[in-house]
């Protein structure tokens, strides 16, 4: 088994790694408060988003057991509730919102927990380039001269008008391209779990984890890619 | 364990009030004249500073020296109000990116004047409930940016208020209608007040306030709609009267009240009479305005708010037909049209069972239980208004903590060196949605310190943090060393700290003296109104009562303007009731027949 995968098929070891309270000292036991003097601890900055709002490291996700743990960790952790409290408490509880609210805002978003997963499992998500999807580029090339064109005419003229029908046309494509890509990524997402649900470690599986999560990842580069070129043409034509 | 009170205050464009928790209901407090508001209006006189209704009646007599709307000028520099400079009868400067009026010989900065309509406030509460208040909650627009939210911090500060919390407006109106309704499902806000328009999305669950979107306009409201109607009326009074009423900021002044009266009149009736006094005895103007005038003349105004609830819904991921309930907030809302366009956009029948006036300071009173442990079932998740972001290589905004991110909200960034042996890197903090940098609102500008190294090496880990309140701290660390670094974070528009506790300081230095002339003066005022609005009585119903009465009145009316001309508030007051007293036949009389007349010639089924 490599240390990755141990990991992952028990999250809980590394928040229950030996650490000790900060206030009492004494070992921690408690999820986010000491057992013993009852105060809030810091989120450990290991912990990851899955952990710390307790669903499980899956692409598809109970939208509702997601809200119900944030809604829960809110009440846990709101500087609201800290008012009384000592500085360092209200430092711990105002650090640990903003943690949480990063954390349920990733997750919420299938992209961003898409993103977030490959992140976590294969690194350096940082490094995805949005690029263009190889057999459009072609396509997309013309539609940033019809772009600058159309930028370049005068609004009421007949060119104007004739481009305008053209990149509303562009436009469809493109959107429906990007659905496209979506089904795919929910056909990889559910490969994932599937993958995932399995727990098996051998050779086969692992090259098939990589296989999705390089699939993925291209996937995820060009709907960027192309959701971004969308976006500009909107801007443009409204 | 319980910890002091803490008072929830709406610091409002045209009226501020305050309100506290009473056994389990917010509850405003009402001042010596019953009234739930003070008008946010601080007037300079000879005897030191006034504030609210008495300040009001100096709007016409001392213009000059008369503040109001000053919210409008909160965490601004000269420049961002330069449009509407001209509208207003006092003096502006500026002062390290800071407005400052000009009120005799000193500048007041927009947090110091606030602190006085702060003070007054906390007085008010100090004086109900019988015990020294010195936290607050106040609440500001959702749409707010971090200077004016910092500013408004000032003002608690030099009002000698610990702010324990900045609540946006909408959630604040959203957390009094939830204790009152337990409602459950999508809410939308919308808050027209007297100078700032916010629109919020919310979801409310098993207590959970949860803000999904909001957007706005920092400079639009009530104020705005006087506006139209003035000029209509400044350019009216030129037509018929060749007077150009801009010289006489006096009559300015008036026009604008006028406008004001009329506005809240045609949400009642469809038709009212605009009379206007002309100054150097050119006699007087008189209108009819009528609500279809009224509202072709506003309807562009309306407008304007409904692109930012379209914006807000598209960033909550909603249409109008998701939004379960709609809330209306703010004085403006009482206008039909208002309603009307509100009602098409949403699909729904706006609420409105609470005071649109008072639900604010209601539901900052329910965040003030909140925070002192009193309320523990409710709570409330609001986001950051604007996207927060750096200024990076070749003037664009590269955005850090977008838009509608639920709060505290927190960001790092990793910096570097460009050149060997850089010892600095500067970092500017913007805060918009626009492209470039230039475009957008500059918050702050700081340094960050790095060990001379080769370009590249140095790694320094910014983080942005935005917290309960929506504002912005930065904490960096050097991450080869481990070491914090505290920054001078120099605001673009705002006080610095060794400012503000010079304008505490001020404040104290002259609080005692304050308290005293401002018994006087005010005694002085609410004698004098009495003494004119009885000589007034007087000479329209003396003839109605026995001339002993009539005798009595006289002789209490000498005696209240000797006491006046006194230094002695208590005195003047004592008299003041006397006065009342001996006119009481005088009021009953002119009621009863005011009553006869405004009722002949109607049926006896329109009067029961």
């Amino acid at each position: 088994m490599d240390h990755q995968h141990t990991h992952n098929s028990s999250p809980r070891d590394l928040q229950m790694a030996r650490s000790m309270c900060w206030h009492c000292q004494s070992e921690m036991s408690g999820e986010y408060f000491c057992d013993r003097c009852v105060k809030v601890q810091p989120v450990s900055k290991e912990l990851d988003y899955f952990t710390c709002l307790g669903i499980p490291r899956r692409l598809t996700i109970d939208q509702h057991q997601l809200e119900t743990k944030f809604y829960e960790l809110s009440r846990a952790f709101h500087p609201d509730f800290y008012q009384n409290k000592s500085v360092s408490e209200q430092t711990i509880s105002l650090a640990n919102s903003a943690m949480l609210n990063t954390a349920y805002r990733t997750l919420r978003d299938p992209i961003q927990r898409a993103e977030y997963l490959l992140d976590l499992e294969a690194g350096a998500v940082k490094d995805i380039r949005t690029s263009p999807p190889a057999d459009l580029f072609e396509e997309i090339l013309e539609l940033q001269d019809t772009l600058d064109e159309y930028r370049a005419a005068d609004r009421a003229s007949s060119t104007a008008a004739t481009l305008c029908v053209k990149l509303q046309a562009e436009r469809a494509t493109l959107e429906r391209r990007q659905q496209v890509m979506e089904a795919a990524l929910q056909e990889l997402f559910a490969q994932w779990d599937a993958l995932q649900d399995r727990g098996e470690a051998t050779s086969q599986t692992r090259s098939e984890r990589d296989r999705i999560l390089k699939h993925m990842r291209d996937i995820l580069s060009n709907r960027t890619y192309v959701k971004n070129i969308v976006n500009d043409l909107v801007a443009t034509i409204s | 364990m319980t910890m002091a009170r803490i008072v929830g205050i709406d610091l409002g464009t045209t009226n501020s009030l305050v309100a506290y928790m009473d056994r389990g209901a917010p509850r405003v407090i009402a001042g010596r004249n019953e009234r739930n508001m003070v008008p946010s209006v601080v007037a300079m006189t000879d005897n030191g500073f006034i504030v609210g209704d008495p300040a009001k009646e100096h709007l016409t007599r001392n213009p000059e020296r008369t503040v109001y709307s000053v919210k409008r000028f909160m965490g601004k520099s000269l420049a961002d109000v330069q449009s509407e400079i001209a509208y207003f009868p006092y003096t502006l400067t500026e002062q390290g990116g800071v407005i400052r009026f000009k009120l005799g010989e000193k500048t007041y900065s927009p947090p110091q004047i606030s602190a006085m309509i702060l003070k007054e406030l906390k007085l008010r509460a100090e004086t109900h409930l019988g015990e020294s208040i010195t936290k607050a909650v106040i609440t500001v627009p959702a749409y707010f940016n971090d200077s004016q939210r910092q500013a408004t911090k000032d003002a608690g500060m030099i009002a000698g208020l610990e702010v324990l919390r900045i609540i946006n407006e909408p959630t604040a109106a959203s957390l009094a209608y939830g204790l009152q309704e337990k409602t459950q499902g999508t809410i939308a806000v919308y808050d027209l007040g007297g100078g700032t328009f916010d629109i919020s999305i919310l979801k409310l669950k098993n207590g959970i306030f949860e803000v999904l979107a909001t957007n706005g306009d920092t400079h639009l409201g009530g104020d705005d709609f006087d506006r139209l109607i003035a000029d209509l009326l400044i350019t009216e009074v030129h037509e018929r009267h060749g007077l150009d009423l801009h010289a006489y900021p006096d009559h300015m002044q008036a026009v604008r009240l006028a406008a004001e009266r009329a506005k809240i009149r045609l949400s009642d009736v469809p038709e009212t009479t605009v009379m206007l006094d002309l100054p150097d005895g050119k006699g007087r103007f008189t209108r009819e305005l009528t609500r279809d005038q009224l509202e072709s003349l506003t309807t562009g105004l309306i407008e304007r708010t409904l692109a930012p609830c379209r914006k807000a819904l598209k960033d909550a991921e909603l249409t109008a037909e998701h939004i379960d309930e709609v809330v209306l907030v703010g004085g403006s809302t009482r206008m039909p049209l208002v309603r009307q366009r509100v009602q098409e956009l949403f699909g729904k029948t706006p609420h409105c069972e609470l005071n649109p006036d008072e639900v604010v300071a209601l539901g900052a009173a329910v965040q003030a239980d909140i925070l002192s442990g009193g309320t523990t079932d409710m709570l409330l998740l609001d986001v950051t208004p604007l996207s927060l972001g750096i200024e990076t290589m070749g003037g664009v905004m590269s955005s850090v903590i977008r838009r509608n991110t639920t709060i505290p909200a927190g960001a790092k960034e990793m910096f570097t060196t460009y050149v060997d042996g850089q010892t600095g890197v500067d970092i500017h903090i913007l805060q918009g949605e626009r492209e470039l940098a230039k475009d957008n609102r500059s918050l702050a500008r700081f340094r960050l310190k790095v060990p001379p190294l080769p370009a590249g090496v140095p790694r320094i880990e910014v983080t942005f943090l935005i917290d309960a309140n929506g504002i912005l701290n930065v904490l960096a660390k050097d991450m080869r060393t481990g070491q914090s670094q505290s920054i001078e974070v120099k605001p673009s528009y705002g006080l610095s700290d060794s400012e503000v506790e010079q304008m505490i300081e001020d404040s104290f230095k002259f609080a005692g003296d304050d308290v005293s002339a401002r018994k006087l003066i005010e005694a002085r005022l609410d004698a004098g109104a009495l003494i004119t609005a009885t000589e007034k009585t007087l000479l329209e119903g003396g003839h109605l009562i026995a001339s002993d009465d009539s005798a009595a009145t006289r002789t209490a009316l000498a005696v209240l303007s000797a006491a006046k001309d006194g230094t002695d508030p208590r005195a003047i007051r004592a008299s003041m009731a006397e006065l009342e007293q001996a006119a009481k036949p005088l009021t009953v009389a002119l009621l009863n027949d005011s009553l006869t007349k405004g009722l002949q010639g109607k049926k006896v089924s329109e009067v029961t």
